[in-house]
């Protein structure tokens, strides 16, 4: 299969970017999307130019490094993965295809197609954990929890922290993926003691990091690649509000 | 040759952790605030450690390349994690543990490390409860456990099949309260590229910053390498793209020895290469093997036809197939440990049996199980697996038997440490999969998890302070030092070098290059004359790289480039010590098979008169031979025996 790439090349932080043609040969319908990127590298290497930067890491979709907006759309055409495992065979031949970074206040370009989404590990030191010291938990069957409500747990803490949801939001807000974490928290009794000031303070830092705000278009639940659902930001507003009208 | 010291503490074997604790040495918690851990890594081990220490008051820096602690490959383990609780009242015990990890390994594992870690998973456990960790439950609300290879117990704690994921969140979550708490300091997208030795002691690294290409000096009181393995240096593995040696490899430079580097586990059921230009290889987890059945055919004109596409593999009748493990194994037939599946499968593909255009793969096939439980129960117990498998190839294992092959997968080998997690380099630690301990020649599932999270939890907090209890008077560490400046200018070398050669081949041309050879000849299965010749051909890649690579970009910012060449520099230096150590080495054991030592059978025979040692490899230079250290293996709790599973 052969491609015609516009990839968005940006130097550094500061500096202007712009949209760049490129073009592909041969590739295999099996080929990852990121195989086929490392082969335009390696293109540019062979021609004494600089590779295009783009995060990947595991490239089997859950350490959450990949990114890239494909064709307007985050981790591209495919529903429910991510970047990573995405195939040529979802493009057709010839096909012209737009790569650009994953774009939002809070996730300023490093290079070319590399974002910083640090703003998003900052959301979780605010509150995303439990307060126990290494050897101070209990025993582990101590606290019976529910089938239904670990799955629950599970199904929310399943979010790879890649930012799509930000990415596709026209208002980049982050509420899919702050809430999340709230969301698992919230089904699990160790979640229960520090519940309000966690949300409280997630939110919070949420606000601070320049995230929009949320108007229900459910964009983000559409191109998470996890599935991770909108329910959980009812579930996080809930919790917000209480936290509110409890708190000093 | 100076003696290796493994430090074992004294008393029986289930008293020496206990033993141990009760006399080292305490830094009290005023005197902690004054003293720097520096930590390299932040995946399960790293990222315990850092957020242990934190706890304790300790000052953490801790470093990573990637842009987030949540990104590690410890988030890509599917299965399980192993805890003697004895939840299941199938008579599990530490012991027990102990036994079948030591057994897994081969013998060739240190017998105290291994009860150890055995003591203390179920704590693990009880930690990753408290901090959330969804695992799956029982009706009732207790924890659910499965089994896994080379065990007779349900012994594993699951998380669905992202396991590794959420155990390394639940790590990150911890860190993270110590980030906001001001007692860890996270230094995102930095490389160590080297350490720092001051008076025999570590005492800092040099990093180099991946967004601007700045070169810094960072000094601590003490160092922990927890950066994994290095089973990319086969090029194609189930590690993630940026999984390296080069923090481990810089510390053996310094002077830390490295122990069994030629025990590289191959893990027999990846998703088979497909085209050339594959990055990676994708594991199908270990459970499948429960229900799947692993054949090629039994005659090479459907082979053929198989290839050309005009058979496909539902059209070959029963008789016809060669369900080669259950012929070879009757007894424990597709349930063989790792390393023996995986030889079988290259056995079969060398023969020509091979059933992909490339020749290198074999079926597992699901029809029987489909059959005999439905499509819905194997859709319960797999379904997100078929899903991967059928988004990756495109073919739906529902119909047709999936593709698999074996694949380069995890290190047992690693820095060698001592009782304490400590190297040869006082002041140097290394935990997880860096290090050399805990899994002998062979890892067992669900061990790997268990080990980070026992050595970053609870190891290396409880022993470091043995250490920096020595080091309350010293205040910071002065990185102002020539010892510090000449690692920087090294550092800086390294890369004008690098820059400097402007060749004509890429860093991935020498790279795939080199995994070729490791997988031919340093692979699977390894000869005398094989491994002469790819120490020979390894030491050609390696200044062939030095004449004509090319590295494009620049150095003072984000380069992709600059940072594979600096990992592949240090892969074609540790390639030829696991070629060296697995020429040493003419026994069979666990994954290291030498064709010499085999059976009339053809099974894999170990020699415990002459190898029941760990080879623990000392740098003497640039181009020299490394000096070899042996620590004698002995086991007082557990009767050593050859593996048998026909």
């Amino acid at each position: 299969m052969d491609f015609t790439l516009k990839i968005w090349r940006q130097e550094n932080a500061t500096a202007k970017g712009s949209q760049q043609e490129y073009k592909v040969k041969d590739i295999s319908s099996d080929t990852s999307f990121l195989e086929m990127l490392d082969a335009l590298n390696q293109q540019l290497v062979e021609k004494g130019e600089d590779v295009i930067s783009f995060d990947n890491d595991c490239r089997e979709g859950v350490c959450g490094t990949c990114s890239l907006y494909i064709n307007g759309e985050a981790h591209g055409p495919k529903k429910l993965v991510t970047t990573c495992q995405l195939y040529m065979r979802s493009f057709t031949d010839g096909q012209t295809i737009y790569i650009e970074p994953f774009r939002a206040n809070a996730f300023p370009v490093i290079k070319d197609l590399v974002v910083d989404r640090s703003a998003l590990d900052r959301i979780q030191q605010a509150g995303g954990y439990t307060s126990f010291n290494t050897g101070s938990a209990p025993e582990a069957n101590a606290m019976p929890i529910a089938k239904e409500d670990a799955a629950a747990a599970f199904d929310a803490a399943e979010c790879i922290g890649c930012g799509a949801c930000v990415a596709t939001c026209k208002n980049a807000s982050a509420m899919l993926y702050v809430s999340a974490k709230v969301s698992q928290f919230a089904y699990l009794p160790q979640g229960k003691v520090e519940a309000a000031e966690r949300v409280l303070n997630m939110v919070a830092q949420m606000d601070t990091e320049g995230f929009g705000n949320c108007t229900n278009t459910g964009a983000c639940e559409v191109e998470c690649p996890k599935g991770i659902s909108i329910k959980n930001i009812a579930r996080m507003n809930r919790e917000f509000m209480c936290a509110s009208l409890t708190s000093e | 040759m100076t003696k290796l010291d493994s430090k074992i503490p004294e008393g029986t074997i289930d008293r020496k952790w206990e033993n141990y604790k009760s006399h080292s040495n305490l830094v009290n918690p005023s005197n902690r605030r004054k003293l720097d851990v520096i930590i390299v890594g932040t995946g399960l081990a790293g990222g315990a450690a850092a957020a242990t220490l934190g706890e304790a008051g300790y000052n953490v820096k801790a470093f990573y390349f990637q842009d987030s602690p949540r990104r590690a490959h410890s988030i890509a383990a599917q299965g399980g994690i192993n805890a003697s609780k004895n939840y299941q009242n199938d008579n599990d015990s530490d012991y027990r543990l102990f036994y079948d990890t030591v057994k897994g390994g081969d013998y060739r594992a240190r017998e105290e490390n291994v009860y150890r870690l055995a003591e203390l998973s179920g704590n693990i456990i009880d930690q990753c409860v408290a901090q959330g960790v969804p695992f799956a439950r029982e009706y009732g609300g207790t924890l659910a456990n499965r089994s896994f290879g080379g065990a007779q117990v349900s012994r594993t704690f699951y998380a669905s099949g992202a396991t590794g994921q959420q155990l390394l969140l639940g790590a990150y979550s911890s860190m993270n309260r110590q980030i906001k708490a001001g007692k860890v300091k996270s230094y995102n997208r930095h490389e160590m590229i080297d350490v720092v030795v001051v008076d025999g002691k570590a005492r800092g690294i040099i990093t180099r910053d991946l967004v601007t290409g700045k070169i810094e000096r960072f000094g601590a009181h003490a160092v922990v390498i927890a950066t994994g393995g290095y089973a990319n240096v086969y090029y194609l593995s189930t590690n993630a793209m940026a999984c390296n040696a080069t923090a481990a490899w810089k510390t053996y430079k310094k002077g830390a020895y490295f122990a069994n580097p030629c025990f590289c586990q191959i893990h027999p059921t990846c998703i088979p290469v497909s085209g050339e230009l594959q990055s990676k290889l994708t594991l199908m987890s270990e459970s499948l093997r429960n229900d799947g059945r692993i054949w090629v055919p039994k005659n090479i004109e459907d082979v053929k036809a198989i290839r050309e596409g005009k058979l496909k593999p539902t059209q070959i009748s029963e008789e016809n197939r060669d369900y080669y493990l259950e012929r070879r194994y009757p007894a424990f037939g597709n349930l063989v440990p790792r390393d023996v599946a995986s030889r079988a499968a290259k056995e079969r593909c060398d023969a020509g049996y091979g059933v992909n255009k490339t020749g290198f793969a074999v079926y597992l096939d699901f029809q029987d199980a489909i059959n005999r439980l439905g499509d819905k129960t194997i859709r319960e117990r797999y379904g997100n697996l078929f899903d991967m498998y059928e988004n990756i190839t495109g073919d739906n294992p529902y119909y047709t038997p999936m593709m698999i092959y074996p694949a380069s997968h995890y290190s047992m080998g690693g820095i060698w440490v001592d009782y304490e997690t400590m190297t040869t380099i006082p002041g140097l630690y290394a935990i997880g999969e860096a290090n050399f301990s805990d899994h002998g020649a062979n890892r067992l599932g669900a061990s790997s998890l268990m080990q980070c999270l026992c050595d970053g939890y609870f190891v290396l907090p409880a022993t470091i302070s043995n250490y920096l209890a020595n080091d309350i008077h010293t205040g910071p560490i002065n990185t102002n030092t020539p010892e510090f400046e000449k690692a920087e200018i090294d550092a800086n070398n390294l890369i004008k070098k690098l820059f400097d050669i402007k060749g004509t081949k890429s860093v991935d041309y020498f790279h795939k290059k080199l995994g070729l050879l490791m997988w031919d000849k340093v692979g699977l299965s390894r000869n005398e004359k094989g491994l002469n010749e790819a120490i020979a051909e390894i030491k050609t890649i390696r200044e062939n790289f030095w004449k004509d690579v090319k590295v494009t970009g620049k150095a003072d910012q984000m380069n992709n480039e600059l940072e594979k060449a600096i990992r592949v520099a240090d892969f074609l230096e540790l390639a030829e010590l696991i070629a060296i150590d697995a020429l040493n080495r003419n026994e069979s054991c666990g994954a290291h098979f030498r064709e010499e030592s085999q059976t009339e059978e053809n099974e894999a025979k170990r020699n415990d008169n002459d190898y029941k040692y760990v080879s623990a490899w000392q740098y003497t230079g640039e181009g020299n031979q490394p000096t070899l250290h042996k620590e004698e293996l002995t086991f007082n709790a557990i009767e050593l025996k050859q593996r048998n599973y026909k």
